[in-house]
């Protein structure tokens, strides 16, 4: 379990982690996910299932992931939290001999579709990784990216929804005075948010975070937690994560897989405080994982 | 008490494993000296190779005294003068067999000089071996001059008379006139070349598509010449002009002649018009000298050949050697690169681009030579002859692309070395993280534009390294070139001013092959070497740079990517 440094305790030895976890939830809704009405729901996924190989990975995965609200998925290693994620934008395709059943729908269509074309769906569905990935090219021309390729913008168009896309990523202030120095000069943290900028300069409706901040140090996780709480007004936010506590502070809703199955899903207070299931409870509490 | 005990024991241990040899072995330090020492032989093998060529190469340049021998043989009392070009130590037995029942009045081995004393005539050698004990007397004249003459190699001689179409002309300083005087040729034999190059290389080039024109129409059943002829009448007017400038400047280099006296005694005449040089070696300090080796130095890379290659400079080789490996460098990257993108980027991984690959990287062990046969085929007579059959029918049947020339050169040295370019390509597309892929395939942009933006940048040293060693290769390859498009001599640069400017059917000259005809074609071995020897240095030269400035090209990149590639 990768955790962070700003846990006060590990809930291994807090005999009363549940509560403890209870306190770090900072979400207040209680609805579960299958009680939204039908327009708040931004991603239906429904009967998934996820061959490798001939090896299941995934099955019978059905869930409702809320518009504008952090979802975080949580479960031990191996367990298809990452494998999941990578479904909604398609990322799976690029990798030979994964096969997949069942329907995910964004706003109602279906991303596997036929007619459905794969770079415009990873517009709308942006995606963040674990360890920052930006290009070897300047803080600029990282965040210009997406917007040269998709679209046509002049280059005092392009100049706004770069310094916009910064400023919503909480980076401009630290990086307007080099935006023209390569972006590898950049620390850990600032590149993730780099990256992070990156992905929403394209403007698209869902963005994944997959365990975004657990190659950085507490600080940067901090701000990227911050930045988190501020981006989900604007974006639906899938976030996976091996910190159950990031998940409690960050989330709205919180989904628990395990063995590639959806064990619960449920608002993020009541994972965390009284789930349903006992392997979950196991999990948050630390037993395992 | 039993520490006391077992302390001398621990001593004696350590002592004993000091001395044995199998421990030695087993500590890993023979090894150590094995990989030092063939690490070592190497080096001292490059540098000494290096060193030889150099040494023997940049020697050739240094005007050397010239020496004046008296010397007496079993045929009797001569003179001789030369530069010493050599010393060698002759084996007594063989010098007893072959001199005629003469003894050696001394003990050990006679020792023989190299004298290049010039002065070559039809059935005259220019270099004559001496026996130091037959020497009497030796001297550096004074006002020695050496003649460096367009034909017949150098001439040593003491200047008796200058003449001006046939009148002596009387003056104090006559080594200063001489040089004034040869000067004035230099320049108009120079005038002589611009108005050949320039104006009348040009007119026949011109006319030659005339010509071509013409015939092209009579193919096409059109006998219509008359706009033709006017451009020809005008063009032979303009030839006539031109060959009367020629001609007067041909008339003033024919003014003066210098008359000298050879070792010996011997008088003859030399005419200006034949003089490239004159020098007066035993006047000149040490840093004259270094001036006329610069000179020397500069001439030899920037002048033509003469004396079927075995005098003057190396320049169209040169020109030949870089422009042939640049173009190769243009035709293989795109080639190499796409390939290789080809089978790391698209094809499916599996045993059919397992067997392409181990194909491809046993290319790279192909003898140069079957490539040269496979060009010579291919492209030369396939492809440049169907070139040839559709767009220059007019010419046949002589032939434009049909034939070696610096194309198919190019070309045959682009399929010997794009294995290199394939497998290094290969080798940087495979390093590029796949996080950076997935980073841009996330954002929207498609394989093709990840490929182009992202993973095509960052794997370009990698394809650097490739080039390098493709003009490693390339640039010391000469067996398939002598089938492709090198010659011995080529009439003219493959550049010039003629559209379209760079002419990719000539012929063209090049240092590998140069070495090779120089070396061992030449009817004048002698002087032929030192000049082997400063070609094959130059090559060194030209391979090393042409490969630096790739080198830190790709150093400038990679120091771009490379906290990316970690």
């Amino acid at each position: 379990m990768t955790e962070s440094a700003l846990q006060p305790e590990s809930p291994n030895q807090a005999p009363d982690g549940v509560k403890l976890a209870a306190k770090l939830v900072g979400s207040t809704d209680t609805r579960s996910p299958s009680e939204l009405p039908i327009e708040d729901v931004c991603l239906k996924v429904t009967d998934l299932a996820l061959l490798y190989d001939g090896k299941p990975a995934l099955s019978e995965i059905n869930m409702l992931i809320p518009r504008q609200r952090v979802t975080a998925l949580i479960g031990p290693s191996g367990c298809g939290k990452s494998t999941l994620i990578r479904c909604f934008n398609r990322m799976n395709d690029l990798i030979d001999g994964v096969n997949i059943t069942g329907r995910i729908e964004l706003n109602g269509l279906e991303i596997h579709d036929q007619e459905v074309d794969v770079a415009q769906l990873r517009r709308q569905v942006g995606m963040v990784f674990q360890r920052p990935n930006p290009f070897p090219k300047s803080v600029y021309e990282n965040v210009a990216y997406g917007l040269r390729i998709g679209e046509k913008l002049s280059k005092s168009e392009l100049d706004d929804r770069v310094e916009q896309s910064l400023k919503r990523a909480a980076l401009w202030d630290e990086v307007q005075d080099r935006l023209n120095d390569s972006a590898l000069g950049l620390s850990g943290g600032q590149q993730q948010r780099l990256v992070i900028a990156r992905a929403i300069a394209v403007e698209p409706s869902v963005l994944l975070l997959d365990e975004p901040a657990s190659a950085l140090d507490p600080i940067s996780t901090l701000k990227i937690e911050e930045l988190i709480a501020e981006l989900k007004s604007r974006y639906t936010i899938v976030i996976v994560t091996h910190n159950m506590q990031q998940a409690a502070r960050v989330s709205d809703f919180t989904a628990f897989l395990y063995l590639g199955e959806l064990i619960e899903y449920d608002s993020t207070l009541k994972m965390f405080t009284n789930p349903t299931e006992s392997k979950t409870e196991d999990y948050v509490t630390g037993r395992y994982g | 008490m039993e520490t006391s005990e077992r302390l001398p024991q621990e001593h004696r241990s350590l002592f004993r494993e000091r001395m044995n040899l199998g421990v030695w072995f087993k500590s890993g330090e023979p090894w150590v000296w094995l990989t030092a020492t063939a690490v070592g032989t190497s080096i001292i093998a490059v540098l000494g190779l290096v060193g030889i060529i150099a040494v023997k190469g940049l020697a050739h340049f240094w005007p050397a005294d010239v020496v004046t021998f008296d010397y007496e043989n079993e045929l009797g009392a001569h003179t001789i003068a030369g530069e010493i070009k050599q010393r060698v130590r002759v084996p007594r037995e063989q010098f007893e067999e072959s001199s005629y029942g003469q003894q050696l009045d001394f003990i050990g081995d006679p020792r023989q000089l190299m004298l290049k004393s010039g002065n070559r005539k039809a059935n005259a050698p220019d270099f004559r071996w001496i026996y130091e004990h037959h020497i009497t007397r030796q001297e550096k004249q004074k006002d020695m001059i050496v003649f460096e003459r367009l034909e017949w190699g150098n001439a040593y001689g003491m200047m008796v008379e200058l003449q001006e179409q046939g009148n002596t002309v009387f003056t104090t300083e006559p080594w200063k006139e001489l040089k004034r005087r040869v000067k004035r040729v230099v320049d108009l034999r120079h005038q002589a070349l611009v108005i050949q190059h320039r104006s009348i290389d040009g007119i026949n080039f011109k006319l030659e598509k005339l010509r071509l024109k013409q015939r092209s129409r009579e193919l096409r059943g059109d006998y219509e010449t008359a706009d033709l002829d006017r451009q020809r009448e005008r063009l032979n007017e303009e030839y006539g002009v031109r060959e009367r400038e020629l001609n007067d400047v041909n008339a003033k280099l024919d003014r003066d002649t210098v008359i000298i006296a050879v070792a010996g005694g011997k008088e003859t005449e030399i005419p200006l018009r034949n003089i490239v040089r004159v020098w007066q070696p035993n006047n000149m300090n040490v840093f004259i000298k270094f001036g006329h080796y610069c000179a020397s130095i500069w001439a030899f890379l920037t002048e033509n050949p003469r004396e079927a290659n075995t005098e003057g400079g190396i320049f169209p080789a040169l020109f030949g050697t870089v422009l042939m490996v640049l173009l190769m460098s243009v035709l293989v990257t795109p080639f190499g690169v796409v390939a290789a993108l080809y089978l790391r980027e698209y094809a499916r991984q599996g045993i059919v681009v397992r067997l392409i690959r181990i194909a491809v990287n046993n290319l790279a062990g192909v003898p140069s030579i079957v490539y040269g046969v496979f060009g010579l085929g291919f492209f030369v007579y396939l492809v440049g002859g169907s070139i040839d059959s559709i767009f220059f029918q007019a010419a046949q049947p002589a032939p434009t692309f049909g034939t070696p020339g610096l194309i198919w050169a190019s070309l045959t040295l682009a399929l010997l070395t794009v294995p290199v370019v394939i497998v290094s390509t290969e080798e940087g597309l495979t390093r590029i993280p796949k996080s950076l892929r997935e980073g841009s395939l996330a954002l929207g942009a498609t394989k093709a534009e990840t490929l182009f933006k992202v993973v095509i940048p960052m794997a370009s040293p990698s394809i650097l390294t490739g080039i390098i060693l493709a003009i490693a290769r390339a640039a010391g390859e000469v067996a398939p070139l002598m089938l492709v498009g090198v010659v011995k001599l080529a009439p003219s640069l493959p550049i010039d001013a003629n559209f379209p400017f760079l002419h990719l059917e000539n012929k063209f000259m090049h240092l590998g092959f140069h070495i090779y005809d120089v070396g061992f074609q030449s009817p004048n071995v002698d002087a032929a070497r030192p000049l082997v020897f400063a070609t094959a240095l130059l090559l060194v030269i030209i391979v090393i740079v042409l490969n630096l400035t790739a080198i830190t090209l790709r150093n400038q990149l990679e120091k771009r990517y490379r906290e990316a590639l970690q």
